[in-house]
């Protein structure tokens, strides 16, 4: 529980369970919600080596908030692409949206 | 002393409470990933963003812990949801699940975290030799708004550009005719 090495496995099988659902899923919002998993195991890693190693245990914090501002502006995007994809050919299924497959 | 602390001691209690969260977290996960139904999946998404909140908690920043849950749980997730709701995905017919593509999924993903723990357990940490006794909420937002102002200021910006840009793409799509 005290440990840098558990609190490390911790968000790297977050982040190995969101690129398992990344590759799975064929819904856009499935695989936005799988790469919201993924920030999250990074996050998890910042945290811990704030706590356990770094000089200043500020900075990891620092860089967590700024993970969270850029996931927001992210989920934003997408979501409004997921929109638009939807309106444009009625389907979330990313196999369908091939107008740019050339 | 009251009776709980009777039953277990102070320290068991927080080892429970950590596996308790842990436990949280990852079957938050499994469910933000497995199920077919998506509002399944936010909802697991949900479960398992408190379960880091908790994780954040044990490291040692509260406020870190109350943002994560203000601004994912309370934010993202409701904002994924309004979009699960405005694109009608749950009347579609789901997409068959292909089991080639499942299982290589699952094996990207053990690879990943084979190889990553392989790192963790390799390397030998070490912790910086002179480290700073300071936590507090004061001294975080004094370093936001003076050593990292720019980086500050740029989040700012980035989010400001991207709620315009969600706007304008989510507004001018048109269905196309056909």
């Amino acid at each position: 529980m005290n440990s840098l090495t558990s609190y490390l496995f911790i968000g790297a099988l977050l982040f190995s369970v969101g690129i398992f659902g990344l590759f799975q899923r064929r819904t856009l919002i499935g695989m936005l919600i799988a790469i919201e998993l993924m920030l999250n195991g990074a996050s998890v890693n910042f945290m811990a080596f704030n706590r356990f190693l770094a000089p200043d245990p500020i900075i990891g914090q620092i860089y967590t908030l700024f993970i969270m501002g850029i996931a927001a502006a992210e989920t934003a995007i997408a979501l409004s692409i997921i929109l638009a994809l939807f309106r444009t050919i009625r389907s979330i299924n990313i196999e369908r949206a091939r107008e740019l497959r050339g | 002393m009251n009776p709980l602390q009777n039953l277990v001691p102070p320290e068991n209690l927080a080892q429970i409470g950590f596996a308790a969260v842990v436990t949280v977290t990852f079957m938050g996960a499994l469910i933000a990933v497995l199920p077919r139904n998506i509002l399944y999946n936010v909802l697991g998404l949900a479960l398992s963003l408190v379960g880091v909140a908790g994780l954040f908690l044990y490291l040692g920043s509260p406020f870190i812990a109350l943002m994560e849950i203000l601004i994912y749980v309370g934010a993202i997730c409701i904002s994924i949801v309004f979009a699960i709701m405005l694109s009608r995905p749950l009347h579609l017919s789901l997409p068959k699940r292909r089991l080639p593509k499942v299982g290589l999924a699952l094996g990207v993903g053990l690879l990943v975290f084979v190889i990553l723990g392989a790192i963790i357990a390799k390397t030998p940490w070490r912790r910086a030799p002179v480290r700073s006794a300071d936590w507090s909420t004061a001294t975080l937002g004094n370093y936001l708004l003076t050593r990292y102002d720019l980086v500050f200021e740029l989040i700012s910006l980035v989010l400001l550009v991207a709620i315009l840009g969600a706007i304008i793409i989510s507004g001018y799509a048109r269905r196309r005719p056909s």
